[in-house]
């Protein structure tokens, strides 16, 4: 891409939530890092000019939680692959779970993947490391060296921690580093078998059921354990209009724990299970209106802070089965932003508030400068045009996984060029 | 349904045999209908007619099942149908080769009608969604999901029994949660227009919605049973046990076993169903499933009934279609 070392971003609406800008400002650029907002420092000449008329400039995105596939499931997508895809969505700070193969229980793993995204230099890679080795629930990993290398957080990927007693001690020990813990709340034996939220839909269809207590069991276990450890906890994707009330409870007792929703859980409900469509196979499952209602609430309160794209690229054949048996998840990159800003369309809340919980809110969480503008931090930039429409063709997609149920959706958000740490990653073509 | 119907083909006919959900009274009541007229074919001394004549029927069966294989099979052979019938455990299909690939394989043996059943829910709608337009896919039951011949072979023997479904009272005994029979017998009798369709069972084996489907919940068998025209008992399975959904078969029978005692709250020309095959002693005593009221083999001999009617009709529905196509082709139809 283009090698500018220095750039001016002009004529566009500056959105930066961190700093409470929302206003007509141009943004400069040089070696890797904001330079000035507004005016150019004297003398100031840029390598490029981005015309960014019409258009929003913005922190790139930061994703909570998101799959590359490497190592283990090329098939699926690779590092390379999808840090492109996150580079066309305006996503430069993606997190990765640890469930790869191997398991990102050893500094090795870890800096492999740092590497490998470092060497498409498309986006900022963090690997989150295994809460437990081998992510089984049964020894803990060792976090002050998967520190060291470059892990920020501590998670036991979607898998669950069968002893409550070891989710104890791995908290504890988190803690001794500093680490957030990212926990996936579901209690393994609700769940069960359960393929479909537990409520009428599913009982329709005879998909097996996961009830909402799979999900409130486990929160409640996290948060007891959390008032006893002080350590500070993430739940990655909440689903149901029980957690978000536990979870507004906690924050008023202050007990230090976020949470991040699933953009799709914000826009699809059980009803999209018709027709047994395996697009709409995700984990944990797609809840009733009220639950949706509740996420897209608690999101503009700001008891939820992050929407996070949860994205999990497939190959087709693992979306071509009878419903219970096809792998869940969605390729969920390319409609982060898109779906976040529809939101602001539906009238959920205002936009400075909707792209704060794609930058400044996960970055928080992730305790990193990222997701800002300020003067002298690394200039991560996502422009958009936030008028023009578009339809999601799943064949145009730039991830490897095409698994999408927003196929033919209609969106009002392009991105039209990214820059990670000053370098342009991303323009869009027919511009 | 906002989606047009898989099932249906752009004129309404019925295409594939897949959930009773979707289907309208008048296709229901046709379907009943000519199963009627097939009853006969039974009696007669040459029990075959040739409308599947020159026709491939395959049976797929992921699961196992002796009962229903073998009506759909001699369904098959009376219309004159060719019969393939293929057990496929499911570990045969996870040693490599996928769901997809098997079904490509029949496709390319010129199969015209795939009777399916599959331990996974929406099994049968995938199958119909992924098969060539010259295949016709009849439900033989998927997960928990639906098994729509069986519950109409149920519904034609209660109208033969009963007449007019307006007037009726249903009671479905067991294990609600765990049966796509029940789910099927709930929208057919719905759509049939019975007068009221309860469920009775404990908690633990009832959907957490299972209002939504249209049904009154009872969970006292007396009370649920009390001047019902018809009671349809549930199979069992062993399974429940060891998954914490009931104590024991003891205490099962103790609370919902079928007794002629019991029976005695029903309007006294009750009639007693049962899909097989019967747990004796688990969900009805001997004295109730040989006794006067149970009409248990006259469902056996219905289902080759109503199997010949769905398959006569999808077949039909296709040849429909190829006549289309000829004709257009010979530029007879523009």
């Amino acid at each position: 891409m283009t090698n500018a070392s220095s750039i001016s971003i002009q004529n566009g609406r500056l959105v930066d939530p961190a700093n409470g800008i929302d206003e007509p400002r141009d943004l400069h650029i040089a070696a890797g890092k904001v330079l000035a907002t507004g005016s150019p420092p004297e003398g100031f000449q840029p390598d490029l000019r981005i015309d960014a008329s019409g258009q929003v400039v913005c922190p790139g995105l930061v994703d909570l939680c998101a799959r590359l596939r490497e190592p283990g499931e090329e098939h699926k997508a690779t590092i390379a692959s999808e840090s492109a895809a996150a580079a066309g969505a305006g996503i430069t700070t993606l997190c990765c779970p640890p469930d790869t193969d191997p398991i990102v229980d050893t500094p090795a793993v870890a800096e492999l993947i740092r590497r490998k995204a470092l060497q498409a230099g498309l986006a900022r890679v963090l690997p989150m490391g295994a809460l437990t080795r081998g992510l089984k629930g049964e020894q803990l990993s060792e976090m002050a060296a998967l520190k060291q290398a470059g892990c920020h957080v501590m998670s036991n990927g979607a898998r669950p921690l069968h002893s409550t007693l070891v989710e104890r001690r791995a908290l504890e020990y988190a803690t001794t580093f500093g680490l957030t813990c990212f926990l996936n709340p579901e209690d393994l034996s609700l769940r069960d078998q359960g393929c479909a939220h537990e409520g009428a839909v599913g009982c329709r269809l005879g998909l097996p059921g996961i009830p909402v207590a799979a999900e409130t069991v486990a929160v409640a276990r996290d948060l007891a354990l959390i008032e006893q450890t002080r350590a500070s906890i993430h739940f990655r994707g909440l689903s149901t209009a029980a957690a978000v009330r536990m979870l507004r409870r906690a924050h008023k007792e202050q007990l230090r724990v976020t949470a991040d929703v699933s953009a799709h859980q914000l826009h699809l409900t059980e009803m999209d299970l018709d027709g047994f469509n395996s697009n709409c196979h995700v984990e944990p499952p797609l809840r009733s209106l009220t639950d949706r209602d509740a996420l897209r609430q608690a999101l503009a309160d700001g008891v939820i802070s992050a929407v996070c794209s949860d994205h999990q690229p497939h190959e087709p054949d693992a979306k071509q089965a009878p419903f219970p048996a096809t792998a869940p998840g969605i390729s969920a990159l390319e409609t982060l932003l898109p779906l976040t800003l529809k939101l602001v369309s539906e009238g959920v809340m205002p936009m400075a508030d909707a792209l704060a919980r794609l930058t400044i809110g996960p970055a928080r969480i992730l305790g990193l400068e990222v997701g800002r503008l300020n003067v002298g931090n690394t200039a991560d930039v996502c422009v958009f045009d936030p008028n023009r429409t578009w339809r999601l063709d799943p064949e145009k997609m730039l991830s490897q996984g095409h698994n999408t149920p927003f196929a033919g959706w209609e969106f009002s958000a392009r991105v039209t060029c990214t820059l990670l740490a000053g370098r342009v990653v991303y323009r869009q073509p027919d511009r | 349904m906002a989606r047009r119907d898989i099932q249906l083909d752009e004129e309404g006919r019925l295409r594939h045999f897949l959930t009773i959900e979707g289907l309208d009274q008048p296709l229901l009541t046709e379907i009943l209908d000519k199963a009627e007229g097939f009853i006969g074919v039974s009696q007669q001394a040459i029990k075959k007619v040739p409308l599947c004549r020159g026709k491939i029927i395959t049976n797929l069966f992921f699961e196992t099942s002796t009962r229903t294989r073998t009506t759909f099979e001699l369904a098959a052979k009376r219309l004159s149908a060719d019969v393939l019938s293929l057990n496929i455990s499911t570990s045969a299909t996870t040693k490599g080769e996928t769901l997809l690939d098997t079904l490509r394989n029949l496709e390319a043996m010129h199969c015209d009608m795939f009777v399916v059943r599959h331990a996974d829910s929406g099994a049968a709608h995938f199958i119909a969604q992924h098969s060539a337009p010259h295949v016709s896919v009849i439900n033989a039951g998927d997960g928990r999901h639906a098994h729509p011949t069986q519950a109409m072979l149920d519904m034609l023997t209660i109208r033969r029994i009963k007449g007019e479904f307006v007037k009726l009272r249903v009671a479905i005994v067991g294990d609600i949660l765990n049966s796509r029979v029940a789910r099927s017998q709930i929208h057919a009798l719905n759509t049939l227009g019975t007068s009221e369709v309860r469920v009775i069972a404990p908690y633990t084996l009832l959907p957490a919605e299972s209002r939504s489907l249209g049904v009154h919940v009872y969970h006292d068998l007396q009370e649920g049973i009390r001047d019902v025209d018809v009671v349809i008992m549930l199979r069992l399975q062993r399974e429940r046990m060891r998954g914490a959904m009931l104590p024991s078969e003891h205490e099962y029978f103790q609370l919902y076993g079928l007794t002629e005692q019991r029976l005695r709250a029903a309007k006294p020309d009750v009639i007693v169903m049962h899909p097989g095959p019967i747990n004796r002693g688990v969900e009805m005593d001997s004295q109730v499933a040989d006794g006067p009221r149970s009409v248990i083999l006259q469902q056996v001999s219905h289902g080759i009934a109503v199997r010949m009617a769905v398959m006569s009709m999808c077949i039909g529905t296709q040849n429909a279609r190829i006549a289309r196509r000829e004709a257009s082709v010979s530029g007879l139809n523009p």
